[in-house]
């Protein structure tokens, strides 16, 4: 057994990344085969930005989901010996290889970088549509509406907007905070707004079918309120309203508080943008046409305006995706909220750096898996503008 | 316009005014105070004894009194310690003087007195930023010039082959966060892995002298991200200025190319970015948290971790104003400035 050179390195990691490559053969396959009938998804095959940003986040996307099978090594086995080696360097036992090396505590960078995947992909996408549920809910009304309401959410959205986004981390994300239970107080409130958004969806469309309407408010109210009581309390908190026989979702309390600061941080923003699309599409016939038929003011903002903005929406998803990743970077990066043993990569970047003349893979490596992540992202993004601006 | 102005002003105070509360209740929460109270007097002091010395530094009063001290518009607290001496906020404030002033607050100069520094936040707070400022300088003179020729040069044929190459970079600029790009740049230009060693990885020694190699990698790393952005709402904005009819018209009057773009096009086309740019500040401040920290560069950003890091109330309350009136401020100039760039947008 010799060490790897940079080739065999590039080999190795290529293989190890088979189960990736295979979903990602058969993803494209299908869409390209397919494409006429899939709308706009379809039609971001069109265009070769939108194809490499897909791939990228598919990538990703995979990797987080076969992350067991491409593991060499378990993410927190520490080998004394391998401690700073650089890539390519075999165990001690001679039966494997450290494929991008090890880090400060002898872990393997490689495993833990994929791993880290897992991480991002989880929280990023639930917190950027969790935000957009709370931008939702407030931004139709206040756009629709305008006059007071309008006046006392635009202050205060911007008043989060003026906070420097890692001055309030820093005062969000801290152990004090959560003995306090704040956090668990602002998800009590902020998890809220997917449920009501979803009744207030499902009662302006179905009101005249009151059978149907109460059949699916009624599954909404109790799958996800049970869903919503489960993620919220945690037993011995502030915040155990639930038994925990019937408490299925465990959140621990710092990856809840790395949740709902990020959707505390990102709602605003969204806020502001569907506030300003409202502004725009309620001078529209359609709307005047629907307000003429005596439809009530949800309806029209649910079912005749939201879908109508749905063009600069969905770009915009993408593109706060990435920038959510890029939170979750900067609260590891500064040590906030995720263990110091988590394998997410603004943590692993900050275990990284202290050491970065003698070895500097172990910072590269989630470095560069974390900017082509948000790499991805911007490009699906503008692939999405470019192709939605088409029709 | 001075209505405008006026109404402008209000909102900013009142932001700011609940700002500094949020900040005020966030940092003074009873697990805060009563770590301040075992760091002062002892780690392994009882919880009686935590509050007896808290009542006795003044922590007792409700939240809005304490805020209200320390805007300086409530008098400071006054008591008398176990020797006998008058105690209070504004004897601490103003150590030598004979009778001290009631209030003593931010107004009134006072910004209170660091734990971990022991020395008065005010005083810390213009030394960083001082050095914070040179910083933003050398940012601004590397970022937004190298912005703006990307943005045109991208934005004046659109769709051709440079734009295409231009706007994939300023789209991968954007999605490398400081601390992705301040890592690989420290990788490639300062570390033994690569060899080339042309600057230096921290920037400790340019708060003392500031040389090209030990300033150039934090500067770059803190502009990067911010050109991206700024190029492409230039390249937008360019764009859209290109189409316009009277480009058309210069056009078919044969001005050449070049002076279309830099005598008729390139004025119109700036407005929108130099309201991004302001509004970039906000941003630029994340950045300068970031990479002062990464580059160990003791400024405004690395104080205002070290505070956060070490609960030190003082001086992050103090840095959080900064903050927070930088913003503000910023926010306020850009939409005056668009205004008066702007003649088709008047306001009664």
């Amino acid at each position: 057994m010799q060490e790897y050179g940079w080739g065999a390195i590039c080999a190795a990691f290529f293989t190890q990344f088979w189960p990736v490559w295979l979903a990602l053969i058969i993803t494209y396959a299908v869409s390209i085969r397919y494409k006429r009938k899939l709308g706009l998804y379809g039609k971001l095959f069109d265009s070769t930005i939108g194809m490499i940003g897909f791939g990228i986040v598919m990538f990703w996307v995979f990797t987080a989901i076969f992350a067991d099978m491409i593991i060499t090594h378990g993410t927190l086995e520490q080998v004394s010996q391998m401690k700073n080696k650089s890539p390519g360097t075999v165990m001690p036992d001679g039966a494997s290889w450290y494929i991008l090396g090890g880090d400060h505590l002898g872990r393997d960078v490689f495993s833990r970088m994929v791993m880290g995947s897992r991480v991002v992909i989880e929280i990023a996408p639930m917190a950027t549509v969790f935000a957009f549920m709370v931008g939702i809910t407030l931004g139709l009304p206040a756009g629709y509406y305008s006059g007071k309401l309008d006046t006392i959410l635009s202050f205060l959205a911007n008043l989060i907007l003026a906070f420097p986004v890692i001055l309030l981390f820093y005062l969000l994300v801290t152990p004090e905070m959560v003995e306090t239970g704040l956090p668990q107080y602002m998800a009590v409130v902020l998890f809220l707004f997917p449920l009501i958004f979803l009744s207030v969806l499902l009662n302006s469309r179905y009101y005249v079918r009151p059978n149907l309407r109460n059949i699916m408010i009624a599954a909404v109210l109790v799958i996800g309120g049970w869903a919503y009581l489960a993620l919220v309390s945690e037993p011995d908190t502030r915040v155990a309203v639930l038994p925990e026989a019937f408490d299925f979702i465990a959140l621990p309390g710092n990856i809840l508080i790395v949740f709902v600061s990020v959707v505390f941080v990102n709602a605003p923003t969204v806020y502001r943008i569907i506030r300003g699309l409202v502004l725009d599409i309620k001078t529209r016939d359609y709307v005047a046409a629907a307000q003429t038929r005596g439809e009530g003011p949800w309806y029209i903002m649910l079912w005749e305006i939201l879908p109508n903005a749905r063009g600069p929406l969905i770009v915009d998803f993408c593109l706060r995706i990435g920038y959510t990743t890029i939170l979750l970077g900067t609260l590891g990066f500064f040590g906030l909220g995720l263990s110091p043993e988590s394998p997410d990569w603004g943590s692993t970047i900050n275990a990284g750096r202290k050491l970065m003349s003698i070895a500097p893979h172990p910072a590269i490596v989630p470095a560069l898996a974390l900017m082509s992540l948000v790499l991805g992202l911007n490009l699906l993004a503008d692939g999405l503008r470019e192709e939605s601006l088409r029709d | 316009m001075l209505t405008f102005l006026l109404r402008r002003l209000f909102t900013m105070v009142l932001t700011a005014l609940c700002l500094t509360f949020v900040v005020f209740y966030l940092t003074n929460l009873p697990p805060n105070l009563e770590k301040v109270a075992k760091s002062e007097a002892g780690a392994r002091i009882t919880d009686t004894e935590v509050e007896s010395w808290l009542a006795k530094h003044g922590y007792a009063q409700p939240v809005l009194v304490r805020y209200g001290e320390w805007l300086g518009v409530v008098p400071g607290w006054t008591g008398t310690s176990d020797s006998g001496k008058a105690t209070g906020r504004c004897v601490d404030a103003y150590p030598d003087a004979q009778t001290p002033p009631r209030f003593c607050g931010v107004l009134q100069g006072y910004w209170g007195f660091s734990t971990v520094f022991k020395e008065n936040v005010g005083g810390i707070i213009i030394t960083r930023l001082g050095l914070t400022g040179i910083l933003m300088f050398w940012v601004m003179v590397l970022m937004v010039p190298a912005a703006l020729i990307i943005g045109v040069l991208a934005g004046m044929r659109e769709g051709s082959k440079l734009d295409r190459t231009l706007s994939t970079v300023s789209i991968a600029s954007t999605a490398t966060p400081e601390y992705v790009s301040g890592v690989i740049l420290i990788v490639v230009f300062a570390s033994s892995l690569v060899g080339l060693k042309w600057f230096k990885g921290t920037a400790t020694s340019a708060m003392d002298g500031i040389t090209f190699e030990n300033f150039f990698l934090p500067v770059l790393t803190i502009a990067l991200y911010g050109i991206g952005y700024i190029a492409r709402m230039t390249r937008a904005s360019m764009t859209e200025v290109m189409t316009a009819q009277y480009i058309r018209t210069a056009r078919l009057k044969g001005v050449s190319f070049t002076n279309v773009v830099m005598k008729h096009a390139l004025r119109n086309a700036l407005i929108a970015p130099f309201t991004v740019i302001m509004l970039q500040f906000p941003w630029l401040l994340n950045g300068v948290v970031i990479t002062e920290t990464l580059f160990n560069y003791k400024g405004f950003g690395w104080t205002l971790v070290s505070a956060a890091g070490n609960n030190d109330i003082q001086l992050l309350l103090g840095c959080s104003v900064v903050a927070v009136v930088v913003v503000l401020v910023t926010q306020l100039i850009s939409d005056v400035g668009y205004v008066f760039l702007n003649p088709r947008i008047r306001i009664s």
